[in-house]
């Protein structure tokens, strides 16, 4: 089963280079439409056997063999339990009495489809995850760790409330929200780490191929599915476990948890997969 | 503290088809935590499921049984609504039960 | 039964292990976080509930080879059958969480057992099966390596088996 890392670079020759170029632009060029448009078609037209709304899917939307065994646990999924609780800590107040639906539209149910967003205020990307944080500072709590359990935890509630329901990231009108998805698309591109890849060299060029033993998420779709129960963590873990564990795979020294740029990718990564549903939590052997 | 059971139990005609999750590490005992020391052996050995007074299913579990242990099962003889008696004991002695209603 | 014979019986149970049994007895309704509530409904019955470990076939669990697993258990050689259906995949996603199932068409089933080859302890999980529980049983397992999987069932007093090889690679950077 082991088979060469990565085939042949010179299978990168559709639509990533023109998504490449368009970072190396002028900042009155970058054009997240034409970006979307062409990352959409690119997936697409390479994956003709899956359907859109299947991408969110991870690697099962790729192998039937997966596909088999992740429906057969998710039947009854391991994660029920770190489901559960956070559905709790979600319901239970703050010591002064508030709770986290307080802090968002439509008290926090059905919305992880409108995160992340640019605050306009701030001049930053705010995920979920600092969203949440920013609510319990706010009323007096500590924060939680970006990448532990209770964190995960309690973006797998909120996600599951917003199941089926589609990305809808929005870049308003200002420079500052252009130049973080510029950023969080170059991150996404460059070439880093001892392997010295990309996320782009296991997420766009090679989905449904192997990295050593393990089939590869398409990029179309991937961050629907968090946060993500993984066999091998064997639990729940957040986006930031999953981009600084992605890090550490190829070599690379991994970013702080939530860190700016982490959050532009986030942008950048949920922007392209407007309109797609999210399926999180998801599960990933 | 929540119950470390979980279960569905569907009655179907004269047949009750259940799945049960629990919560519990299975270490096996082979695997070593961050500082390289092993993590002793911790799983459940006996997980019992009781209808009506009856031992209707018993697993009996070494540590190859996957952490978050999962199982499903049919039985005959129990209508909607009934109890179904769930426990379980691990090789530390410790334990956990509940009562869950068939639907 | 109330609330002595309750504990003589765990104290029984502490003497018969010699370890303490810490005894978790709370209640919540399946998969819900109903919690407490239900503790206080039907408490005894759930002492009377508690799964016994003295029934655990410790010895067979302890054998580190397929042939002598089997032998412990069932005393005897399974003849392989094709009334015994095992599902297991080719190649298993994680070897942490691999989903298998056995059934049988064969009557009067009274255990079901799987057995993985190369494990360190290769019984993995028996069942028995008491009449009016049907002769089918799904679960998740853990494969360290590579390995035959075997699925026996106890029916008229024979052993009857199904056997098929499940691929197990390790992780790396999936997902």
């Amino acid at each position: 089963m082991r088979r060469a890392v990565l085939l042949g670079l010179a299978m990168f020759t559709l639509a990533a280079p023109q998504i490449l170029t368009a970072t190396c632009h002028a900042a009155d060029s970058i054009n997240p439409q034409a970006d979307f448009k062409a990352f959409r078609k690119y997936f697409t037209e390479r994956f003709t056997n899956v359907p859109l709304n299947d991408f969110v899917n991870g690697p099962y939307s790729m192998d039937a063999g997966l596909r088999k065994q992740w429906l057969e646990i998710d039947a009854f999924p391991p994660y029920q339990f770190a489901l559960d609780k956070g559905k709790e800590m979600f319901n239970t107040p703050f010591k002064n009495g508030k709770t986290y639906g307080d802090c968002f539209p439509n008290k926090g149910i059905g919305v992880r489809q409108d995160y992340p967003y640019f605050d306009t205020k701030s001049g930053e990307v705010i995920t979920l995850d600092v969203a949440l944080n920013q609510c319990r500072e706010a009323n007096g709590e500590k924060p939680f760790d970006y990448s532990k359990d209770d964190m995960a935890a309690l973006t797998a509630y909120m996600a599951y409330t917003s199941r089926g329901k589609r990305f809808d990231i929005k870049i308003p009108d200002d420079p500052r929200a252009l130049a973080a998805y510029e950023k969080g698309e170059e991150y996404f591109y460059t070439r880093r780490g001892q392997l010295n890849f990309s996320c782009a060299s296991c997420h766009v060029q090679n989905p449904g191929g192997h990295l050593r033993t393990e089939v590869l998420a398409p990029a179309l779709g991937i961050v629907a599915a968090m946060p993500i129960y993984r066999s091998e963590w064997g639990g729940m873990g957040t986006i930031s476990r999953r981009f600084t564990s992605c890090n550490s795979q190829v070599r690379a020294t991994p970013l702080k948890p939530e860190d700016e740029l982490y959050r532009d990718v986030e942008y950048y990564l949920s922007y392209m997969s407007n309109g797609l549903p999210i399926s999180g939590p998801g599960a990933r052997p | 503290m929540a119950s470390t059971i979980r279960m569905r139990a569907i009655a179907n005609g004269e047949t009750t088809e259940v799945q049960a999750l629990v919560q519990h590490p299975m270490d096996s005992g082979f695997v070593k935590d961050s500082k390289g020391n092993l993590i002793p052996p911790h799983y459940i050995e006996v997980l019992e499921f009781q209808h009506a007074g009856k031992t209707v299913f018993t697993a009996f579990w070494g540590p190859a049984v996957a952490k978050d242990p999962y199982v499903k099962f049919s039985f005959k003889g129990a209508q909607k609504g009934d109890d179904l008696i769930i426990s379980w004991v691990d090789n530390k002695g410790q334990s956990d039960s509940v009562v869950g209603k068939i639907q | 039964m109330n609330n002595n014979s309750m504990s003589k019986q765990t104290n029984l149970r502490r003497a018969r292990r010699g370890q303490t049994r810490r005894t978790i007895v709370q209640g919540a309704l399946a998969g819900g976080l109903a919690g407490l509530g239900l503790a206080g409904a039907a408490p005894f019955s759930r002492a009377r509930a508690a799964a016994d470990a003295s029934k655990w076939p410790k010895d067979a669990f302890s054998q580190k080879k397929q042939a002598d697993a089997i032998r412990v258990l069932y005393g005897k050689t399974p003849e392989p059958s094709d009334k015994v259906s095992l599902e297991a995949p080719e190649i298993a996603e994680n070897g942490a969480v691999v989903p298998i199932s056995v059934s049988t068409t064969l009557p009067d089933v009274t255990s079901i057992t799987i057995v993985v080859s190369e494990n360190p302890f290769p019984l993995a999980a028996n069942y028995p099966i008491p009449a009016g529980t049907s002769a089918m049983v799904a679960n998740r397992l853990k494969m360290a390596k590579t390995s035959k999987v075997i699925a026996l069932v106890e029916s008229g007093g024979k052993i009857f088996s199904a056997s098929k090889e499940v691929k197990v690679t390790v992780g790396g950077c999936g997902g």
